[in-house]
Order: C-alpha cells, then structure tokens, then sequence
C-alpha cells in the first residue's frame, strides 16, 4: 500500500514547524533568513505560504506516475512502492529534464555548486521505511499535515469535505491531477491562488502519457524503417547496377566521384 | 610564415579569447555564475541554440548521403563530402555545448550504464552518439585517402550500404525526437508551439534546414576556397528546398487547423510576434523567392533564400525553448552574455575546423581547386576559415 501525506490548508497555523523539521531531517540550513523566504528552492523544500490570513503549504507531489521519473536519461529519480519519489544523486548527470518537466515544478537546481544537485522534497523515505511518518508529519501540531495510507487519506479527506461543506471548496487537490499524486491537499482558497497550476491546466492524463505514446511506437518502427531505407537503397542501386559499380569504384578511387 | 591580420581573424581571435573566459567561469564557479539560468528557466541558450539548433543544422549530412547514396542521385555526389563533414563536426560540437549545459558532465558516462528506456532523452543521447561513430567512418576516408591508406578505405566501402541505412535510421530517430523532448509539458509549453504533432514538425524542419544548409555551405565554400561553384547542383538543391518548404508549411497549417489555433494565431500577443517573424523568416520570404524561376536559378537567390529559411528555422527552435515558456513562466528570459560567448566559440571552432579540413583533406572534388570563377557573393563569417587555411602557407 502506498503511503500519501493530506494537507487541509484550514486547519494550519502558519508556524513553520514543519519547515524547520524538513530542514533538519535533510541537513538544510535553516533559520529566521531562510524562514522568511516565501519560495522553494535548492535549500527549502516545502514552504508554507500566507495569503489573506490563509496558509498553503508546497511540497513535491510525489505523482503516482512522475514526470520527473520518466524524463530522467539515466533514471535518477524513481517512485518506490510505498510512496515515495526518491533521487539518486549518484546517477544524475545534471541534464535538468526532470526540471522542465515536472508540471508543479518541484526539483530545483544548484546553481551556483560546482557538482549540482537536484533538490526536492523525497518524502522522508528512510524514515517511512522504519514506520515512522515524515518529519513534516510529525512536528505539525494541529494535525493540518497527516501521513497514512492514500486510500484512508481520502476517505477522511472526503468526510472531512461532507462533514464541513461551508469550510471546504469541494475538491481534493491530487486526487486525479495528473493521473493523481500522493500528496492531497484540502483548502477554502483556491490552491491556484497560491502557484499550484490549475487542474484544467495539468489535466488528468498521467505526464508520461504524452511521451509514452510516441517512445512505445519506436520498437516497432525500427525494423519497419530500417528495411524500407534497405530496400530503397537496394531497389535504386538494383535498377542501374552497372552504374552502381562504376559509383562505388570511383568512390573507391576518390575525389572525381560525379562531380564532373 | 607571415600572418595577415584581417578582420575575420580578429573577430575569431576575440570570440575565442572571450569563450575561453567564459569556460574557465563555467567550471571554476559554475552554471549560476556564467548564466541566467534558474529553477524557473533551467534550459536556457545551450539547449534552444546548441542543442536544438545545432543537430538541426547538422542535418544536411543525412539529406545529402540520403539523396546521393540511398537514392542514388549521383549528380549531387560533390555535396557529399563537405555536408558529411559538417555533420560530423556539427555533432561533435554538440557534444562539446552538452559538456557545458550539463551540470555533472564528468558523469556523462553514466548514460551508457544506467539507462532508462522511458526517457526521450536516453533515446536521444543514444542516438546521437551512435550517430556520431557513423558520421566518423563515413568521415574516415577523407583522412585515409589524404595519406594513401587504400586497405582501410575498401573495408569501409564494404560496411558502407550498412553505415548509410543506419546513419539515416538514427537521424530520422533523434531528429524527430528532438521535438519529443517537449510532449511531456502540454501544461507549460504556448500552444503555438506545443502540438502532438512535434516530432513530425522537427523532423521535417531538419529536411529543409538540411538542404539549405548544404546550399549556404557550397555557396560560401565556393566563395571561401576560391572553388567554382556547381550552378546545376545548387538549382537542384533549392528546388527540393522549395518543395521542402511547402510541405512544412502545410503541416504546420494542417496542425493549426485541426488543433483551432487559426484564429489565435493572427491576434496580436507577445507570442504572435514571435510566431509571425518566424514564419515570414522560415516560410513566406523564402517560398516567395524561391518561386521565381530568376531567383532560383541564380547563386545569389539561392543563397539568399537558404540563409532565410536557416534563420527561420533557429527562430522556430528558440520560440519553443526559450519564448514558449516565458508566458508559463511569468517572466522574460535574456542569455547572459557569457552564455552567447560559448555559443560563439563553439560556432567559431566549428568554422575553423571546416576550414583546417577542407584544406588539408580531400573534402572538394580536387580538379576544381585551381578553378577561380567563383560567384560574386556577399563576404560571411566563413571568410575566417579560408583566413585561418592560409595562415599555415
Ligand atoms: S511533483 Fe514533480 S518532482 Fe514531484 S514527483 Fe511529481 S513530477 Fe516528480
Ligand atoms: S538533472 Fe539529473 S535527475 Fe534530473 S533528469 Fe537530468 S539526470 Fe535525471
Ligand atoms: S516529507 Fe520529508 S522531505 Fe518532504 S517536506 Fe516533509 S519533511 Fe521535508
């Protein structure tokens, strides 16, 4: 079964402690400087942003079927079966596909290193591995970051929405987002509102889809094209051999060739 | 030995002082340093123009060997050469701009060990090297011949019906993969430039750009070397360019058409823009001049109407790297000027390197060398090649 973090937007405080837990379980940096930066990036992996008195918090989706994962040439990324979408910094050669074309833009660059890495929130796997809940989970105090399996997180998800439909917009954000992700997110703003592309936007279709359409093709058209571009060579060098022979000795001999 | 210090060769001097500046900032502080570049816009300049454009503009080499040896057209046999030695060098010289772009290129290797067969990258990287190593036997006997290494050349003319089929079947692969690349971000790419039909579209620009290429290229090397330039070959390239032309714009109509963008596509925006220079630049300006006879049949049309359609086709690629993201994006995109000069040293060698070879290797039908009857043509950047051969005299 695979393990989904819900996050239900009215029920943070805007503390930040799961900011500061984040950091620690993953040897960032942080402090009041950092704190205060209202962006993700290569040092800040989930960020907690106010509008209006209303807190939203960003983080990888960890997508059921990663773009991130699929793009990547040498496999860097990978889904694991409990959640998961973890980043193997040995393998990746810096080539930055993941970043384009992950649809929430989470993987994020170092610059200014001299031998980047990706960055992005992995959903504390090791920690998940040893049954514990993520750090971000954990700390939170009210309960509005939860951890547990997908399936029961949406049932509550959506008893929380049928219980309360005046306090939540009836929707959970990842549920089928880009064939669905395992990070769910309840709100009474839009999550739009805060940077998270639409859900017309990303669509339903699973990101790989797009590609895969055209990669599963290939295997087929190999062979195919190859013995076309075979026969066509035959057939024209056939239809005048004689010519063909004379070609390939003047090749032989160089430089005249048919220039004459 | 005398060196003549002409303008061309300043100008080379200067973009390789300035690249090799550039180099040192890359790989002494690293890709913040040296570019604009951010988690927003992590493919910049090197992809739009060193990777997309460059492969593109390497395409001439599998047109021509295509043409002259897959369907025999034996006429065009004197573009073989040099277009296949602008492919081998244009195909190096992308690998060189990837060691810039990627950010760990001392684990490139890792392409060969840990692959992922999901990957329109993984296809891409594959083919391009595998490419590569066909381009450099195809390239070989220009160098086995130049030292009378007859053995080597006849094995190679045996595996040579194997090398022409396989080079044609990796680039009709990685060039229409190129624009595969970009299917998997329906959600961020314009809707002027994303389109199912991607791949299709690159793969038939990299005919066309091929042909022009190959037009520009006789037209300069003739200018360049003092060769007399083929009249005939020349004509017959720029009709297969014209038609070329045509059936790009019609796929690129059709694909407007049935995705209901037509309407879109003449309302003003800052990506209409972008579009309309592209498609006048690519399109409207070459297919107007190159349907008159006059024009095609005369040197200077010809190479007019490729340098056109070559420009429009970069205009083409930078609008879906660079211009069809900054919508999505929220913000504009400028290359650093360090970016633009490691894109110039790398155009630059690659001129240079034309240059060295050209004279040093059997690359032009040798009878023609003394010929001095080349069109009259405007001077380009090609000039330092020829400035850089001779200062070997
Ligand atoms: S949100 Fe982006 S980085 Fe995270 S798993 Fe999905 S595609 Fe990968
Ligand atoms: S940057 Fe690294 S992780 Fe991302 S796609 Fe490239 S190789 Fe894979
Ligand atoms: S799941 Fe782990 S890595 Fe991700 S935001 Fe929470 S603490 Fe950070």
């Amino acid at each position: 079964m695979s393990k989904a973090l819900l996050y239900d937007a009215t029920m943070c405080i805007g503390c930040k402690q799961c900011e500061g837990a984040c950091a620690q379980q993953n040897k960032l940096p942080y402090d009041d400087k950092v704190a205060a930066e209202s962006v993700q990036s290569a040092h800040k992996y989930t960020v907690v942003m106010t509008k209006d008195d209303k807190f939203m918090r960003r983080l990888c989706m960890h997508c059921e079927h990663p773009a991130c994962a699929s793009v990547c040439p040498v496999g860097a990324f990978h889904k694991t079966a409990a959640g998961p979408v973890v980043y193997d910094v040995w393998k990746c050669i810096g080539c930055r596909y993941c970043m384009v074309a992950c649809a929430f833009n989470q993987p994020k660059y170092e610059w200014q290193s001299l031998n980047p890495r990706v960055r992005k929130c992995i959903m504390c796997p090791d920690r998940i591995a040893s049954g514990k809940p993520t750090a971000c989970a954990e700390i939170c105090p009210t309960g509005a970051t939860k951890f547990g399996e997908r399936d029961d997180l949406i049932q509550e998800a959506q008893q929380r929405i049928s219980q309360s439909p005046s306090t939540y917009l009836p929707r959970i954000y990842g549920l089928h987002e880009v064939g669905g992700t395992s990070v769910l997110i309840l709100s009474s703003k839009k999550v739009e509102e805060y940077g998270y592309p639409s859900s017309e936007r990303v669509g339903e279709t699973p990101m790989p889809e797009y590609t895969g359409r055209v990669m599963e093709k290939i295997p087929d058209f190999i062979p195919v094209w190859a013995l076309v571009l075979g026969g066509v060579y035959w057939v024209s060098h056939r239809r005048d051999e004689v010519a063909a022979a004379e070609a390939e000795q003047k090749n032989g001999n160089n430089r005249n060739g048919g220039a004459k | 030995m005398k060196i003549k210090l002409t303008f061309w060769k300043i100008v080379f001097l200067v973009i390789m002082a300035l690249g090799l500046y550039s180099t040192f900032v890359r790989y002494y502080y690293g890709l913040g340093a040296i570019s604009n570049m951010t988690d927003q816009f992590p493919w910049g300049l090197w992809i739009g123009f060193d990777c997309l454009c460059g492969v593109m503009l390497a395409a001439g080499g599998f047109c021509m060997i295509g043409a002259v040896y897959l369907f025999n057209v034996e006429r065009l046999h004197s573009v073989v050469r040099p277009a296949v030695l602008t492919a081998f060098l244009g195909y190096l010289l992308f690998i060189v701009g990837l060691l810039f772009d990627l950010g760990r290129p001392w684990y490139i290797w890792h392409q060969l060990i840990y692959m992922n067969p999901h990957s329109v990258m993984f296809e891409v990287g594959m083919c391009v090297m595998a490419y590569t190593t066909v381009l450099f036997f195809e390239f070989l006997p220009n160098v086995l011949e130049r030292f009378h290494l007859n053995a080597p050349i006849k094995w190679i003319k045996k595996i040579y019906p194997v090398l022409i089929v396989l080079g044609i079947l990796l680039s009709t692969l990685h060039q229409s993969s190129l624009g595969s690349l970009y299917l998997i971000m329906p959600s961020k790419l314009h809707p002027f430039w994303y389109t199912p039909a991607l791949p299709f579209l690159f793969f038939g620009s990299a005919i066309a750009v091929g042909l022009a290429m190959t037009i520009f290229e006789s037209t300069q090397s003739a200018k360049a070397f003092g060769r007399h330039l083929e009249l005939p070959v020349i004509v017959e390239l720029g009709g297969a360019l014209l038609v070329a032309l045509w059936v790009n714009a019609l796929l690129r109509f059709e694909d407007y058409f049935h995705r209901g963008m037509l309407g879109q596509i003449i309302k003003p925006s800052y990506e209409a823009y972008f579009l309309w220079l592209e498609l006048t630049l690519a399109f409207v300006i070459p297919i107007a001049m190159l349907s008159f006879k006059k024009v095609r049949m005369s040197p200077q049309g010809l190479y007019l109407a490729s340098i056109f359609t070559v420009l429009g086709f970069i205009t083409n690629r930078l609008n879906i790297a660079l211009t069809g993201f900054e919508t999505y994006v929220g913000h504009h995109y400028l290359p650093k000027w360090t970016e633009f000069s490691v894109t110039l040293m790398i155009i630059a060698m690659g001129f240079a390197l034309f240059g060295v070879a050209a004279r040093y290797l059997p690359i032009f039908p040798e009878e023609e060398h003394a010929v001095q009857q080349s069109p009259r043509i405007e001077p380009g950047p090609v000039s330092v090649t020829a400035v850089l051969g001779h200062a070997g005299d």
